[in-house]
């Protein structure tokens, strides 16, 4: 297992190696990045924008259970720790980590089908870097885009916290904001959570592709090396998740 | 002409090729034929460079492959065109744009020139009509007609067809054989093909090289394989009951 396991990692690191590499043709590359674009990215809105304004008001809803019973404590205390958990962690972490499952499997079974049906080795022939080809847009339009979504889940995200907290009458709309915008520092809050989204893009880009691209056999195997790219992607998020908070956070 | 000489290639303990040698010439189709695990589809994966051999050297003209530079080999993927047996077409690229896209990645041309040539190119296999219809869209001998379009659109040196007419029905993969063998003709190609298929042997062999357990044990003509007394021949070609008439009707 172990052996397996720095096998895989040099393939990973030697396919990188062919991946970022200069495109042959510009004009190709562009297309390919703006049709990724529109397929990773555009088609992942409505998840993201589901999946953000319900973690928002939930998370509203626990901090504010958590903290109603004290009386001392400011109702905007709630939205304030709302901000801070959306911003810091749940955005980043929880949408990158569903995109993994939506975005990943896409682009592991798109490769993996690619690879079974001949299509990459007639690339190859053809005389086409083959990773670069069809990998390199990919992981630039996660790169570009995740940031992007990310922005969007953290404005839904708290809109969504105001909102319920509104509704439910558990903090008033002008006291959510307030709470928002309560000792607010742009790095710890928001930069810090778009290192973390482009970071987490690259990951779910290359991993998933490394998974797609490697896939030997038939069907069954592109169906094995989706889910391989799904866990892999949350496997590695989660890690990435842990050093990049203490490497940014601590130091 | 492409030369095989001395090909030799081991997986493990086993040795799939021992010593082939093999010319294959210039404006001809030249088809390997032998049965599943003879070695065909290794040999045709050391020419087109995707194995290295173990012993021996692939020769394209007067040039070996395992001597050429990086740049050369590239540049020399781009003289070559191949079928693969199940097509290979890009999914997502309509009929026009598989065929235009060797074109946009290599070809130093205007736009009205590249599209001239895949006006060209689909004329010439018969594909009026179907420019922008997707590969799912279209029957199987119409994808094969588009990868054979798709290998010859640089109008290449060589061409190299993996099993080119299988899953296809027998009027359709004779429409194939003869397309292949006509350009091949037309464009003085050195075409090699992969097959199982007596029939394309019959129909379009003009050089016929049998492998059998890594070794070449038979070549000729598609006329010289009816004639042919060679007992591993005898055994492959004419197992069945048809091909025994057929060989018998010939002698008569």
């Amino acid at each position: 297992m172990i052996t397996n396991f720095f096998e895989g990692m040099g393939a990973y690191v030697l396919l990188m190696t062919k991946v970022f590499r200069r495109p042959d043709r510009w004009r190709l590359f562009m297309r390919s990045l703006v049709q990724e674009i529109r397929l990773l990215g555009l088609d992942s809105i409505s998840i993201v924008v589901i999946l953000s304004v319900f973690m928002g008001a939930v998370v509203t809803i626990q901090t504010a259970f958590q903290l109603s019973d004290d009386p001392l404590i400011p109702t905007y205390y709630i939205a304030m720790a709302t901000r801070e958990s959306i911003t810091l962690e749940f955005s980043p972490t929880v949408v990158s980590l569903i995109l993994a499952g939506k975005v990943g499997s896409n682009i592991a079974s798109s490769l993996g089908t690619m690879r079974v049906s001949e299509q990459i080795d007639a690339l190859e022939i053809m005389g086409v870097n083959s990773a670069s080809f069809l990998i390199l847009p990919k992981v630039v339009a996660l790169i570009l885009f995740n940031p992007v979504l990310i922005i969007m889940s953290l404005f839904l995200g708290l809109w969504g916290g105001a909102m319920a907290g509104d509704l439910l009458g558990l903090v008033p709309f002008q006291e959510s904001i307030m709470g928002y915008r309560l000792e607010y520092i742009v790095f710890e809050n928001a930069i810090y959570g778009l290192i973390k989204a482009t970071a987490f893009a690259f990951i779910i880009g290359s991993v998933s592709a490394y998974s797609g691209y490697s896939v030997k056999g038939g069907a069954v195997e592109v169906g094995i090396a989706s889910t391989n790219a799904v866990v892999r992607s949350c496997l590695a998020i989660i890690l990435a998740n842990y050093l990049l908070t203490d490497l940014i956070l601590t130091s | 002409m492409i030369q095989a000489k001395g090909i030799e290639k081991s997986f493990g303990e086993n040795q799939v090729l021992k010593g082939i040698n093999v010319d294959f010439i210039q404006g001809q189709t030249n088809l390997i034929i032998g049965r599943s695990g003879s070695g065909k589809t290794v040999l045709l994966k050391i020419i087109l460079g995707l194995f290295e051999p173990d012993q021996g050297t692939i020769h394209y003209g007067d040039e070996v492959l395992g001597e050429m530079a990086k740049v050369r080999r590239k540049t020399l993927r781009q003289e070559i065109g191949m079928v693969f047996q199940g097509g290979a077409l890009f999914d997502s690229m309509t009929v026009a744009e598989n065929i235009r896209f060797p074109l946009e990645m290599f070809a130093a041309m205007t736009e009205h020139e590249k599209d001239e040539r895949v006006n060209f190119v689909m004329d010439r296999v018969r594909l009026e009509g179907a420019a922008d219809k997707f590969p799912s869209e279209i029957s199987g001998g119409m994808q094969k007609r588009v990868a054979i379009g798709r290998a010859i659109s640089m109008n290449p040196k060589y061409l190299f067809c993996d099993e080119p007419n299988s899953g296809l029905d027998p009027e359709t993969a004779i429409v194939i054989d003869q397309l292949i063998q006509e350009l091949t003709h037309e464009f003085n190609m050195t075409t090699i093909v992969n097959t199982h298929d007596m029939n394309s042997v019959l129909e379009i062999g003009d050089h016929v090289i049998f492998v059998k357990e890594g070794h070449k044990v038979w070549e000729g003509t598609n006329s010289e394989v009816l004639g042919s007394t060679n007992a591993d021949v005898e055994e492959y070609v004419f197992k069945s009951k048809l091909f025994k008439q057929v060989r018998q009707a010939f002698r008569k």
